[in-house]
């Protein structure tokens, strides 16, 4: 795996402008119904998110984590404690923070990092996905002690404004989004992502070159986790509306892992292509089963074959484009343009 | 002997037991590790598979034995064509790579067990009680279930045919060389495509074993999948390669998380036992990475 470091072009700057204007102007002035920004554009931003710390650990870093969800619920919680508890903090504030939070719980759960890899790791980040959800269910204090189980998730409240309509939340989530995803960006491309990779394609090599390997991979594990802890309490606070442990599960921790192999390790753009493929494919299968079919294909055998797809299209994936559909996407715009500088 | 003792001593056999079951999930997994170096990430959804099918055969009238035959003709066929359509085109790839493969793997096998049988919980009767033998209790004064028994001694009997095929054997011969360098074996002439074949064939029937036993205690569920991710820290504890460690890891992981869950659960709401096998596994990796018995890794650029 090798990714290449490039300064930036005219083009990007073009693009990067294009999808600017696209994503604040063109999408809320042109999208009228709620459902297009409740079910697809606001989750598929959260999730992205998500997969983008997936990305950083296991894309740029090489370790392979699967706990995703863990710190998401990490963060979830910790938004909805700030703003309940710290009086007069800002929305943005408290969404900082929380990130903050599941980065130190990531470091924590980081450690073992140090000495094992690669299924060894997968194991121990799965202790991290099931203690985090455990402790936020077992321990009251965390949902305010309250019985029901579920827990609305307050308000979004910025500057004494509150933003409640599909429309004013998706614009919260993609100023958020377009930050961090700038960030992320240039952190991979500067020699904070130098490092990571040079750990990833041969961490004794990288160590005996003096990148090292304590530092790298616990702040590739603390990137992660703020990333994972941001995407998580935006999730809840936008989408869910609510705070329940139970939608943090291992299900979805395989669910990003999944955005992210498909998406394209290694590659930023390819956390939105795998999210939103991972994301509309159900969505697609459901108007074919009901449109083409009628109905005559029970939904529970939809939901199954939608996994067969998903699994062979991992397979698949992983015999003839191990980058994923990021790659895809580049061989597809080499071939349209006729680019031959590369 | 106090009662206290007598109860301590009930909850670590329980405990040992029920690891037995987590044992020959983690059984499968050797199996394939040994063979192949894969990490197969789907020995879960095999397990599921298996059973489903297996409970789904005999909904359709097929008489045990013969619904059991059926079944691991088909778990043949799964090894059969996991060997041709993943394994052989991802040959020489890394262990990452062939492990997200797995995963894969995995996702096919519950969605097609899925889409063919449905998604409704299955009771499985195996004949055998879920209750305490009262001979044991009798004299002893300890409970132990009947069914927790069989599993003990069904993983035993699968323990020792399958060391005893891996050392004593000219196949296990055979598989021992495969793992240890693909190239080289089939340079000799050891046909690479059997030794598959056979491993993948023997996991699926570890497999259909695990499942039948985890379904006549929990009922046949997609739940099965998440208890055989339990299989990890046992595979950790005991390590990858070792047979043997299965067993020991499954005991202390069995063991363990019961009397974790009995004797300071109840100071935190209980349900400790989700995440207590890998926080163990998680101590075990940072004092003895290799495992209780496997090999040693030395890594070199």
């Amino acid at each position: 795996m090798s990714t290449s470091i490039k300064t930036y072009s005219k083009v990007d700057y073009i693009n990067f402008a294009v999808l600017m204007v696209l994503g604040f102007l063109v999408i809320p002035m042109t999208v009228s119904t709620d459902y297009w920004f409740t079910s697809i554009l606001i989750p598929w931003l959260c999730l992205a998110l998500a997969t983008i710390g997936q990305q950083v650990i296991m894309g740029y870093t090489g370790q392979l984590a699967l706990g995703a969800a863990g710190f998401m619920a990490a963060g979830a919680f910790a938004c909805f404690n700030l703003i309940l508890r710290v009086d007069g903090l800002p929305f943005f504030g408290a969404l900082i923070i929380s990130g903050l939070i599941a980065a130190a719980i990531g470091i924590v759960f980081g450690l073992p990092s140090l000495r094992i890899r690669g299924i060894y790791l997968m194991v121990a980040t799965l202790a991290s996905q099931f203690f985090i959800i455990w402790v936020i269910d077992k321990f009251g204090w965390f949902k305010n002690y309250d019985s029901s189980g579920i827990i609305t998730a307050q308000d979004i409240v910025i500057f004494g404004k509150s933003y409640t309509s599909p429309v004013e939340m998706y614009l919260v989530i993609l100023i958020v989004v377009t930050i961090l995803t700038i960030l992320a960006i240039n952190m991979a491309r500067g020699s904070t992502g130098r490092n990571w990779m040079a750990v990833r394609d041969m961490d004794v090599a990288a160590e005996s070159m003096g990148v090292s390997l304590l530092k790298t991979k616990l702040q590739a594990f603390a990137i992660s986790s703020f990333y994972c802890g941001v995407a998580g309490a935006l999730f809840a606070f936008t989408y869910l509306k609510s705070l329940e442990p139970v939608a943090f599960d291992i299900k979805l921790s395989f669910k990003i892992l999944f955005m992210c192999i498909l998406g394209g390790l290694g590659t930023i753009n390819g956390a939105f292509i795998g999210a939103g493929f991972i994301l509309l494919f159900p969505v697609l299968l459901n108007y074919v089963g009901n449109n083409v079919f009628h109905g005559a294909i029970d939904a529970t055998i939809i939901s199954a074959m939608e996994q067969v797809i998903f699994g062979v299209l991992m397979i698949v994936f992983m015999i003839y484009e191990p980058l994923g559909m990021a790659r895809l996407w580049e061989n597809l715009k080499q071939r349209l343009f006729k680019k031959k500088n590369k | 002997m106090g009662s206290e003792i007598l109860f301590f001593f009930e909850v670590v056999v329980g405990g040992l037991l029920a690891g037995t079951m987590y044992s020959l999930v983690a059984l499968g997994f050797v199996l394939i590790y040994k063979a192949s170096a894969t990490f197969n990430f789907a020995q879960g959804a095999m397990v599921f598979f298996a059973v489903l099918s297996f409970v789904g055969f005999m909904e359709l009238g097929l008489p045990f034995f013969i619904a059991f035959l059926v079944t691991i003709g088909l778990m043949v066929l799964v090894g059969l064509s996991t060997e041709r359509l993943v394994l052989r085109p991802l040959m020489n790839q890394s262990e990452d790579t062939l492990l997200m493969a797995t995963i894969g793997l995995g996702y096919v096998l519950e969605g097609l067990a899925q889409a063919a049988w449905g998604v409704e919980v299955r009771r499985l009767d195996l004949g055998i009680p879920d209750f305490p033998i009262m001979l044991i209790a009798d004299t002893i004064g300890i409970f132990i279930s009947a069914l927790d028994l069989t599993a003990g001694a069904v993983a035993a009997f699968m323990v020792i045919s399958l060391a005893v095929l891996f050392t004593q054997t000219k196949i296990g011969l055979g598989l021992r060389a495969v793992a240890d360098d693909p190239g080289a074996a089939s340079s000799i002439g050891i046909p690479l495509k059997h030794i598959m074949l056979l491993v993948w064939s023997a996991a699926g029937v570890v497999a259909l074993v695990a499942g039948c036993l985890w379904g006549a205690r929990a009922g046949v569920q997609f739940a099965l999948v998440d208890l055989a991710l339990k299989a990890l820290p046992v595979l950790i504890i005991g390590g990858f390669s070792s047979i043997p460690g299965a067993i020991v890891g499954g005991l202390i992981i069995g063991s363990t998380e019961k009397v974790l869950e009995v004797y300071i659960g109840p100071f935190f709401g209980g349900a400790i036992e989700g995440w207590a096998p890998y926080v163990l596994a998680v101590f075990f990796l940072l004092k003895r990475p290799e495992g209780l018995f496997g090999e040693k890794i030395i890594r070199r650029v």
